[in-house]
């Protein structure tokens, strides 16, 4: 009964956002997937840059909190002493309560004249000759949006993780110490590979996040319409510009195609979600 | 303690129950001052609460036109169509005046540079990107301009600065009004985007090089540097209080009568700042309505003693012709 | 053997480095937050409503209360059903239904706030033509509901299948296996879920913007507008007023320690009880 109320709400939000965006559909077409012009002006409107913002600035991010999440997830379950560890598990939580709106400011003037002076000069100088480093950094930017994501979808992945390394039985652990493994071949053994599963499942959840997260992206990416191959150069993602449009929207055909966003943001999440979940089905350890 | 606080929720539902509430939500321009302007009126009139929520201009009228609030608030005047669309007639009441500081940010150079018309819509698309290039250069003759990219900073949030801005520049540019046009958010050609003043405010502050527009108070509170406009009649203009009164000081009787989206940009008059607008409250016409009385009466007081206490939070007051026939145009409506 | 050392070592380094790495940026933040809040949080800012510019003093009482407010009623509707819906999946999840509703709870995740917002705009507040604090406590909700079905779930798959067939072995039916064994054995997991929903629900602004819509007085309806800290954060932080954002910065820390309080409280309380 419940779920089906659930997928009943779902399914209104999904009608909801069609009828919001039907103008647009029927002019567009599928066109706007790939259409490069958002002019509100003349009326014209695609989704590109939009859509390639999004999927670069949560690809980034992942590729930066995954690796850290885990890794301190492991250094508060298994290697510092347990009260320090529950100290800094709290701490790490809080960064969850950081409204957008502070990450969002303090990304622009702490972060982003940090990324400007830095950041931008090492990484031109070390990985310059991709043109994913090249051109002027504003300090603001997608790479500036990634970092802000990344740090706001730790304490969501790495505290799931805590959970599923919690559930593996100690004596697992002790049993593979006892055989002579290192530990860190403890933990590549008994934790890391039956939590793969799980972990991907803490994954999911923080690119549920960095998909959706408007305010502070809004406030830091630049929040230009136009396409750039660049990480350092200023980018739009399709959530931020929901969020930086949709109250001031100028006509009706603006509305619309704000609305058709929100539904290929579903779409692309859908897709997402379903790469994530074929993954831990493909590679997942049978027992 | 627990006793107290429960008596203390006791006696506020008790004493709740004689007061009007009233609900308003739009443009966040004017918030300041209407909060000011509640909070002061409530001193002599404590039955009445007024709640005004920033959620934008755009916002404002679309919770008008679907009753879910008392009054609307915007910085640009409703388009006919909604006005259409609206249940009641929907009255526009300026309240005061606002400016759109062109800021920037340049070591070493000093504050207040000349800016053309011309070279700011030239900035704007593309054609000047330096700033030492020989049309700027010709307007600051004594100063002593680097070899620097201009870094445009733009709003990306579709907002009334923005409208105000774009319709100043089509007002003196074909070029830009055929190519770019105006609108709460347009194509910029160049630049980067901040969300917000709060957002533009804090990238012009940290780029060197950079030139955004601001809404007068963001540049006055943040110290940024502006520059003295060029106006309709050739005159550098800074923006200030006064200088954005005065761009409606040309207007006449006849002109309040009407309409009264009336757009001041470029507006004449030899000191006037040539960006400058009205903010309105959009009071829906309605009888036998408690809380339209007490807007109107609010009004009334906020056309009067209320103004004095804008100069203080960098908001321009209307011209007294303008509040008069205001005054006289709300008592005639019955209530 | 020296290799297998030098890896077990250079591991070790590396978890400990990030370990500190992490909390870098949570201590900046929180430094910045407090140095731009510092002066103005003080008692009256916590006991107080808001006056305007110009006149010192003032404080957000009536938005601390209303974020209180908002996030429990949002708890309230969702941490229930999060919890039964995780349960289901993971425990009866078979067939389309499951799979469609495995799909769409994961969709919920990625949709921005703001379209939520705007969701719970249409269902509740179009109708009754009022914003209410109901809506906002729905909005909330939908932001809440995700996070605790996935961890559910997910915390619930790891339960090894012996200790569901020790259960059942020992006499108890399916319903009560799910409870006393599952759900209660585990409820340090599910509350971690449900802390980060909550934690999230707190700080998100964009779909109270049109549903709580926000009060500039005390309130405690239902159907009334009501008052919260991230929404009142937002309109001071962008404000040009200098006064006005070292109020929205005393704020964010105040949503901050309010989080950290409940998270904190909560885990006590469950010590205690277990």
């Amino acid at each position: 009964m419940l779920a089906i109320a659930i997928i009943m709400l779902i399914v209104s939000l999904a009608i909801l956002l069609f009828k919001l965006s039907l103008p647009a559909i029927s002019k567009f077409g599928i066109g706007f997937i790939w259409g490069q012009v958002w002019n509100p002006i003349s009326e014209e409107f695609g989704a590109l840059p939009f859509i390639l913002g999004t999927l670069t600035t949560s690809f980034v991010a992942l590729l930066i909190a995954t690796p850290l999440s885990i890794s301190v997830a492991l250094f508060i379950s298994e290697i510092c002493p347990k009260k320090i560890g529950h100290i800094i598990g709290i701490f790490v939580e809080m960064i969850a309560a950081v409204p957008s709106i502070v990450f969002g400011l303090w990304g622009i003037f702490s972060l982003a004249p940090w990324i400007q002076n830095s950041a931008t000069p090492f990484l031109k100088s070390t990985l310059g000759f991709l043109p994913l480093f090249q051109g002027p950094s504003y300090g603001i930017g997608v790479l500036a949006a990634s970092l802000i994501l990344a740090i706001m979808i730790i304490p969501t992945i790495s505290s799931f993780c805590r959970e599923v390394f919690r559930t593996i039985p100690l004596q697992t652990k002790e049993a593979a110490l006892a055989l002579g493994a290192t530990r860190f071949e403890m933990i590549k053994i008994t934790i890391l590979r039956p939590s793969f599963s799980g972990m991907i499942g803490g994954v999911v959840l923080g690119l549920g996040r960095a998909l959706g997260e408007t305010m502070a992206v809004a406030m830091v990416i630049g929040n230009s319409h136009r396409l750039a191959i660049s990480i350092l150069a200023p980018g739009s993602t399709m959530a931020s510009v929901i969020a930086n449009e949709y109250a001031e929207a100028s006509n009706a055909m603006h509305m619309a195609s704000l609305g058709y966003i929100a539904l290929l943001l579903l779409v692309v999440t859908l897709m997402v979600n379903g790469l994530a979940r074929f993954i831990i089905w493909k590679w997942s350890p049978k027992i | 303690m627990k006793n107290i606080i429960i008596l203390g929720l006791c006696l506020m539902s008790f004493s709740l129950g004689a007061i009007t509430k009233i609900n308003g939500a739009g443009a966040t321009f004017p918030y300041p001052i209407y909060s000011k302007w509640f909070s002061e009126y409530q001193k002599n009139k404590h039955d009445v609460e007024f709640n005004y929520q920033s959620i934008g201009s755009g916002g404002g009228i679309q919770q008008l036109l679907k009753q879910t609030v008392d009054f609307g608030a915007s910085d640009a005047p409703m388009s006919d169509e909604d006005l259409k669309s609206a249940a009641w007639p929907i009255l526009h009441i300026p309240t005061v005046m606002g400016a759109v500081a062109i800021v920037y940010n340049l070591e070493g150079a000093p504050n207040n540079l000349k800016l053309s018309s011309e070279v700011l819509v030239g900035i704007l698309m593309g054609k000047i990107v330096k700033w030492n290039d020989p049309a700027l250069k010709l307007l600051n003759p004594k100063v002593d301009l680097p070899d620097k990219d201009i870094l445009v900073v733009t709003r990306a949030d579709g907002s009334g600065t923005t409208s105000v801005f774009t319709d100043y520049l089509s007002s003196i540019s074909q070029d830009w009004k055929t190519k770019v046009g105006n609108g709460k958010s347009v194509s910029w050609p160049v630049g980067v985007g901040g969300k917000g003043n709060e957002g533009v405010t804090g990238l012009v502050q940290k780029s060197q090089g950079s030139i955004g527009y601001v809404e007068l108070a963001y540049a006055i509170t943040n110290k940024l540097k502006v520059f003295a406009l060029e106006n309709s009649q050739n005159e550098f203009v800074l923006p200030e209080i006064d200088s954005t009164s005065q761009s409606a000081a040309s207007l006449t009787t006849k002109d309040f009568s009407g309409d009264l989206r009336i757009s001041l940009v470029n507006a004449k008059g030899k000191k006037a700042y040539p960006i400058s607008a009205f903010t309105y409250i959009l009071l829906p016409v309605k009888q036998g309505n408690v809380q339209n009385k007490e807007i109107k009466n609010f009004l009334l007081w906020a056309l009067t003693k209320g103004q004095k206490f804008a100069p203080e939070l960098h908001y321009a007051i209307l011209p007294k012709k303008l509040s008069e026939s205001l005054i006289k145009k709300i008592t005639q409506l019955k209530d | 053997m020296i290799l297998r050392k030098l890896k077990n070592y250079l591991f070790l380094c590396l978890m400990t480095l990030s370990g500190v790495a992490v909390l870098i940026p949570l201590i900046l933040i929180i430094t910045y937050v407090i140095k731009m809040g510092a002066s103005s949080l003080n008692w009256q800012f916590l006991t107080h409503l808001p006056k305007p510019v110009g006149e010192s003093g003032g404080g957000m009482f009536h938005a601390i209360l209303g974020t209180l407010y908002l996030v429990s009623l949002g708890g309230f509707m969702a941490i229930p059903l999060g919890v039964v819906l995780g349960t289901y999946l993971s425990e009866l999840g078979k067939g389309w239904m499951a799979t469609f509703l495995r799909h769409a709870i994961d969709l919920f995740t990625g949709i921005p706030s703001i379209v939520i917002g705007i969701f719970a705009y249409v269902l509740v507040v179009v109708p009754l033509k009022q914003f209410s604090a109901l809506s906002g406590g729905v909005a909330l909700g939908i932001i809440i509901l995700p996070v605790v079905t996935r961890t559910t779930e997910e915390i619930l798959k790891l339960v090894s299948n012996t200790t569901r067939e020790a259960g059942l072995a020992l006499g108890l039916n399916r319903t009560q296996v799910i409870w006393h064994i599952l759900i209660k054995g585990n409820r340090a997991g599910i509350f971690t879920g449900v802390v980060l929903a909550i934690s999230r629900a707190a700080g998100e602004t964009a779909p109270l913007l049109f549903t709580a819509f926000g009060n500039s007085y005390f309130s405690y309806g239902l159907m009334q507008p009501m008052a919260s800290l991230p929404a009142q954060i937002y309109t001071y932080a962008t404000s040009p007023f200098e006064e006005w954002q070292r109020q929205a910065w005393a704020g964010s820390f105040v949503l901050i320690l309010l989080v950290l309080g409940l998270n904190l409280s909560t885990r006590f309380f469950m010590r205690q009880k277990s």
